[in-house]
């Protein structure tokens, strides 16, 4: 058995504000080949001398400054991230590649349609290849990430209701929904209804026809759902709203189960959203760029976004004559950069490669739940899609909660799964592996898991006060909401500088508690 | 694995799904291509399109050069390859420069607070309406017709189901600021909020206080926009609006045919707690040492769901980093000199030619075409490998034979020769 973690000299720094010293620079602009324009002449007096604070620092202080911090950091390319609901596969390094190709990241979304046809063409393509995989009829590439991508698509659900005379009241939203549903449906001026699951885990269909009627606009339903079961009456469910009128709306943020192995468009969903940051393998950056693409049935075409492409006279042009159009839900044509990156993605899969990842990411998640069952509580029997979900009701026995093994699990050297979320289960451990985990990284984190199931029996107290190993200990973040700091600020004295001689490195304050499998 | 789940193969793994939902076609898209056919695919779409040819568009989307420093920090895979920084102690370092975002945003601007990202100007808008709604209890907003015209879409977007009516306010012919007659006779007791953009779309820079003193006599909040990050580097920060909406695109963000882009929004403090998106606070660790962690997600989606401020959850995290990185390199002194050639390379083209507006501007300008249209004169342009300028009609009517030109520190004195002979013939 290979050691995940042992301890390392992790270097501090302090923030660009601290290290700044007057008169320092790391750029060079070309000497200026026009005469030089006096700001106060030109801008008659709307100036400024200087951005105060802002700061000076050389180029090596630079990147010594990023680098440092950048290792404070974990991320998918330390190991496993097993986020369940945010899908952290592998974020392949061509994508970063072709994203920079020159004629493509300076294209400018005003430039003449007969010197953008290249790009527009990678949208036009891309767009097929989503309608291929949702089996849906029109794609829009607009909305920058999921949650606007919903708000787009309960847009669209609204304007298409309205056409037919009323856009009703409500949306009903599973209890076990993302807080982007519910939040989204009262920004488009819809109330919200919650629907129960049931003890499978799943939407319970009575609660839902007992709720239905000709109030109800349309159901919001993630599929497979948050606790990675699939909803096995999804016919049903579609066919309960449509038999009133309303539609049905597909959160996509699991759509990694469903590639090449089930459409929505053939099970019953209206409109939907893509993240192409989960399933399609473009890189979160620590909390985006993201983009959401909304798939669509036919009948909802005359009211996406403007513009939309259109093919003429073997040219792409932009189509801005779109009467019955909801509008823009952001400037330009969308995430472009983002965009280019999940076709690249799907262009390396091809149709049979996107089905087998499909494969391996259930594969992945329904070995991490064999291995762990017998220690945790598994949320729902019902068998496991992409992401397996566990509750704490073994582990609070002893007074540890999911937020305590998650930071104990960063002690084994993994980023926690998602914690305490969805909100139905009590105490969830959220777990989605993805597909592109090797064997040998999920027996380890099984085997961290099991270990730690087993100190919660011998020693709680280590769990309770992890993480031990980490370079900064629990941080404390109800302080930091009842007195919120958001910004640097000068210190009113200048700070003492340490002497020579002062600046030993830390002792720690206690032996560190290693893992069971580092020791 | 297989064995150890009890399976037998991996169809067995999706058995339990009703036979109706499967898909049993093959999914029309070609076999997986190796990593030669994928760049060469690219180059060849790049290849269809501008590449090399200069260009003087701006209108929210700027030319500017991107520091080397900038993509290498953010290819570092710690940076890259992360999530939104949940778990603090294993986040420092992504939450580390988000502070540091957070306070150059409002060095910048002159605010006291700002969040982490939005997703681009064109909706940090709409966010920045829907929080002086939350903040005055009041719903109807006015908006200049100098803000970009395609964020004034996006705010109409957002506003048509939430009961907030979107007013508009006009410009002055001969300067192209705003109308503030027009505006303080459309301003009343149920505006929220007053949106203005400095430098406004035809590049004009606005006199913000005394748009914030018309704001705030009829109990509104003014809240200013801006596209062209660079002008802050020597124009007055908007110190006098409540709420500043911005786009660092700018700011070592590729063009990029329109994104990914980041928005910002920031504001005086004591709207703290009406901000969308994701916060980075300052606190302390268990030993007591300096830490930094995401705070006040009791405003946000996954603790409030409907009853949030925004139903933003993802934002622009890696932009804003990029943006960062940028905002280092120069410093500074760097930010002033380069806002400087900006403004020094625009006044060169832009002083030789008939400008149809006479205030202030810092890197763009609107100029006639001269008895052409600005179709001809474009046309003429691109023989020389030159984009024009952006056509004015399709968004102003009014502007009709007119065009939006913008210069940056990269637009060559031989180029803009040639687009000054263009424009004066």
């Amino acid at each position: 058995m290979i050691k995940k973690t042992r301890q390392h000299i992790s270097q501090n720094e302090s923030l660009l504000f601290e290290i700044s010293s007057p008169g320092k620079m790391g750029y060079q602009l070309p000497e200026l080949d026009v005469p030089m324009m006096d700001p106060a002449e030109a801008l008659g007096g709307n100036t400024r001398a200087e951005i105060e604070d802002f700061p000076e620092v050389s180029e090596v202080e630079l990147i010594r400054h990023f680098t440092r911090l950048s290792t404070w950091n974990y991320a998918i390319d330390l190991g496993l991230y097993p986020l369940g609901s945010c899908t952290m596969k592998y974020n392949p390094r061509i994508n970063e590649v072709v994203a920079r190709t020159e004629g493509l990241a300076w294209a400018h979304p005003y430039q003449p349609e007969s010197l953008s046809q290249g790009a527009m063409e990678i949208m036009a393509e891309l767009e097929r290849c989503l309608a291929v995989i949702t089996g849906m009829d029109a794609v829009t590439l607009q909305p920058a990430a999921g949650a606007h991508g919903e708000m787009t698509g309960t847009l669209l659900i609204r304007a298409l209701l309205t056409s037919r005379g009323n856009p009703r009241k409500k949306i009903l939203v599973p209890d076990s929904a993302h807080g982007t549903n519910p939040a989204t449906a009262a920004m488009t001026g819809y109330e919200v209804e919650n629907i129960k699951s049931n003890e499978q885990g799943m939407l319970d269909v009575e609660a839902l026809a007992r709720a239905m009627n000709e109030d109800v606009a349309a159901l919001m339903v993630t599929n497979p759902n948050t606790v990675g079961v699939f909803e096995q009456y999804i016919h049903k469910i579609a066919a309960i709203m449509h038999d009133k009128g309303a539609l049905v709306y597909m959160d996509g943020a699991n759509m990694n189960a469903l590639v090449g192995i089930a459409r929505p468009g053939d099970f019953g969903i209206d409109v939907m959203h893509l993240n192409l940051h989960k399933t399609f393998s473009t890189p979160h950056g620590g909390g985006g760029p993201g983009a959401g693409a909304v798939a669509i049935k036919k009948e909802l075409e005359p009211f996406l976004p403007g513009p939309r492409l259109r093919r003429e006279n073997n040219q792409w042009h932009w189509d801005y004559d779109r009467p019955r159009s909801i509008g823009r839900v952001r400037s330009f044509y969308g995430n472009f950069g983002v965009l280019v990156r999940a076709l690249a993605y799907i262009m390396a899969h091809g149709g049979e490669g996107l089905k087998n990842a499909t494969m391996d990411a259930v594969l992945n998640a329904n070995y991490i739940r064999k291995l762990i069952e017998p220690y945790y509580k598994i949320a729902y029997q019902a068998p496991s899609m992409h992401e397996c979900v566990f509750s704490d009701d073994y582990q609070s026995k002893k007074g540890v909660r999911t937020g305590d093994i998650a930071k104990r699990l960063i002690d084994y050297g993994f980023h926690p799964y998602t914690v305490s979320f969805p909100l139905i289960v009590h105490g969830a451990l959220m777990i989605e592996p993805t597909e592109t985990e090797p064997k040998q990284e999920l027996d380890l984190f099984a085997d961290a898991m099991i270990s730690i199931a087993r100190e919660i029996e011998e020693n709680p107290a280590i769990v309770l006060n992890a993480p031990h190993l980490t370079r900064t200990p629990r941080v404390d973040e109800v302080t930091a909401a009842r007195k919120p700091i958001l910004r640097w600020k000068k210190p009113a004295e200048s700070q003492v500088r340490a002497k020579p001689g002062d600046l030993r490195p830390d002792v720690p304050a206690r032996e560190p508690a290693l893992p069971a499998s580092v020791r | 694995m297989l064995s150890t789940i009890g399976v037998n193969s991996l169809e067995d793994l999706f058995a339990h799904l009703p036979e109706d939902v499967r898909f049993r076609g093959t999914l029309d898209i070609p076999p997986g291509k190796s990593e030669y056919e994928i760049v060469d695919y690219f180059r060849a779409r790049a290849a269809e399109t501008a590449a090399g040819y200069a260009s003087f568009l701006g209108a929210g989307v700027y030319s500017h050069y991107r520091p080397v420093m900038c993509d290498v920090v953010v290819s570092r895979g710690e940076f890259l390859t992360s999530y939104t920084p949940y778990q603090a102690e294993i986040s420092q370092g992504t939450l580390t420069t988000i502070f540091e975002f957070q306070t150059m945003a409002c060095q910048l601007t002159g605010m006291d607070v700002a969040n982490a990202s939005m997703y681009d100007g064109s909706s940090a808008v709409p966010e920045a309406a829907m929080m002086a709604i939350r903040v005055t209890g009041r719903r109807r907003v006015l908006v200049s017709r100098t803000v970009h015209p395609e964020y004034r879409e996006v705010l109409r977007t957002y506003a048509q189901h939430q009961g907030m009516p979107i007013e508009e306010f006009g410009y002055e012919n001969e300067t192209g600021t705003i109308d503030t007659a027009d505006l303080e006779s459309k301003l009343d007791n149920r505006t929220a909020a007053v949106i203005i953009q400095s430098p406004n779309f035809f590049g004009v820079v606005e006199n913000v206080s005394e748009a914030a003193r018309i704001a705030h006599a009829g109990g509104a909040l003014l809240v200013d926009v801006f596209t062209e990050a660079v002008a802050l580097g020597v124009i007055e920060p908007p110190r006098d609006a409540d709420i500043v909406a911005g786009e660092l695109q700018s700011f070592a963000i590729s063009p990029s045919y329109g994104g990914p882009f980041a928005g910002i929004i920031a504001a005086k403090e004591k709207f703290i707690r009406q901000i969308p998106g994701r916060l980075v606070g300052e606190t302390k660790d268990a030993n007591g040492d300096r830490a930094f962690c995401l705070t006040l997600s009791t405003r946000e989606q996954h603790i409030r769901r409907e009853k949030a401020t925004s139903n933003i959850c993802t934002n622009q995290a890696l932009i804003a980093l990029m943006a960062t990185v940028f905002m280092t390199v120069y410093g500074k002194e760097g930010m002033r000199e380069l806002a400087i050639q900006n403004l020094s390379k625009a006044h060169y083209l832009g002083d030789r030619l008939p400008r149809r507006f006479s205030g202030a501007y810092f890197n763009e300008f609107v100029v006639r075409a001269n008895g052409r249209t600005p179709g001809q004169v474009n046309s003429g342009l691109l023989e020389h490998k030159i984009v024009g300028g952006l056509p004015l009609g399709r968004f102003y009517p009014e502007l009709d034979g007119c065009m939006l030109l913008c210069c940056t520190e990269m637009s060559r004195r031989s180029d803009m020769d040639v687009v000054a002979e263009a424009l004066r013939a």
